[in-house]
């Protein structure tokens, strides 16, 4: 294998895919800081609910994470 | 891309570390081995516990340095994770839980942007699946405990759902809280930490690559590599005090879903 660089193309899959996680995750903070900066004293009522956010959007990215390294 | 394309013309081939290059184990004994990560949790442990022992001693009503740094750390756990999530009267049940669960990730994610010990512990999932199935059973148990068994309803039913559209909802549910919640919990952990890891070993190993190449077009683009993994490692260093915030974040809002659950 001279002259080659070796690695999974997976990981370009992943890298796509992932695109997709970062655009819901940046939409979640954009929204969080949007109502934060319209009303400073609702920060502890949504920054729960923008981690929740958060958490559950990224789950997607997470999970191709995993499968980028698990499917063969 | 012509970073990528060059080291083709030149030959010599370039194998990045990936996920199955693994530390050897420091020593064996029988079929246990004990690796570099195991030392570091047990270090991570020590120095944990030294240091608020050292900052609780005193006790004094003017904090020293080292006692006033003790109790900033408390306070940010008490403060901005538990009493603003968890809330109500009881919220200092699980402050415990939280304080220590925090600093064990914060130091176990640290060691990532220590020159010479460049190995966060939770880079192998072992110990972030074990963290998460502890989360797991506490906040399923806590929610049992304040709702009885009903809780195994509230907890897949929403309220104000019309009843045609549950048997969609109740599997969509059942599968985001009691399956993928407690897996993505460890994985978002585990996966940052190795991702920092990898992206530290592979600038690194293409560095070295590069500069023994020929060309002086090859030995520049080695530099590049230098500087753009300082910043991905400024990057990293950020992102493992940010997990260690998130993660027990996330454990605070399951406790409080679990505790409220009649209100949610």
């Amino acid at each position: 294998m001279n002259g080659t660089i070796n690695g999974s193309i997976n990981l370009v899959g992943y890298g796509l895919s992932a695109i997709g996680g970062a655009i819901g995750v940046g939409l979640v903070f954009a929204a969080y800081i949007n109502g934060v900066a319209r009303q400073p004293e609702a920060q502890r009522v949504l920054q729960p609910i923008a981690f929740l956010g958060l958490a559950l959007t990224e789950a997607l990215a997470i999970l191709g994470l995993v499968f980028a390294f698990v499917l063969k | 891309m012509i970073a990528l394309t060059l080291p083709a013309q030149e030959g010599g081939s370039f194998n990045p570390p990936g996920v199955n290059s693994h530390l050897a184990p420091l020593f064996t004994i029988g079929d246990f081995e004990f690796t570099k990560q195991m030392l570091l949790v047990l270090l991570s442990v020590a120095l944990i516990s030294w240091f608020f022992v050292a900052a609780a001693r005193q006790g004094k009503l003017v904090p020293g340095k080292l006692q006033f740094a003790g109790e900033v750390g408390y306070n940010f756990v008490r403060n901005s994770v538990a009493k603003d999530v968890i809330g109500g009267k009881d919220f200092m049940k699980y402050v415990p839980l939280l304080f220590s669960l925090f600093f064990f990730i914060l130091i176990n994610n640290i060691y990532g942007a220590i020159p010479l010990i460049q190995l966060p512990s939770f880079s192998h999932v072992g110990g972030a699946y074990f963290l998460a199935a502890l989360v797991y059973v506490i906040w399923i148990g806590v929610g049992i405990k304040a709702n009885g068994l009903r809780y195994l309803k509230l907890a897949v039913v929403p309220s104000g759902v019309p009843w045609y559209i549950l048997p969609l909802v109740v599997p969509i549910e059942i599968i985001s809280n009691f399956l993928v919640r407690p897996m993505t919990h460890s994985l978002r952990l585990f996966a940052t930490m190795l991702a920092g890891h990898l992206i530290v070993l592979i600038a690194g190993s293409g560095i070295e690559f590069l500069i023994m190449q020929e060309s002086v077009l090859m030995k520049g683009a080695s530099v590049l590599v230098l500087a753009g993994s300082i910043a991905m490692y400024m990057l990293e260093a950020l992102i493992m005090v940010l997990q260690a915030y998130v993660f027990v974040l996330l454990t605070a809002i399951y406790i409080e879903g679990a505790v409220h659950a009649d209100t949610h």
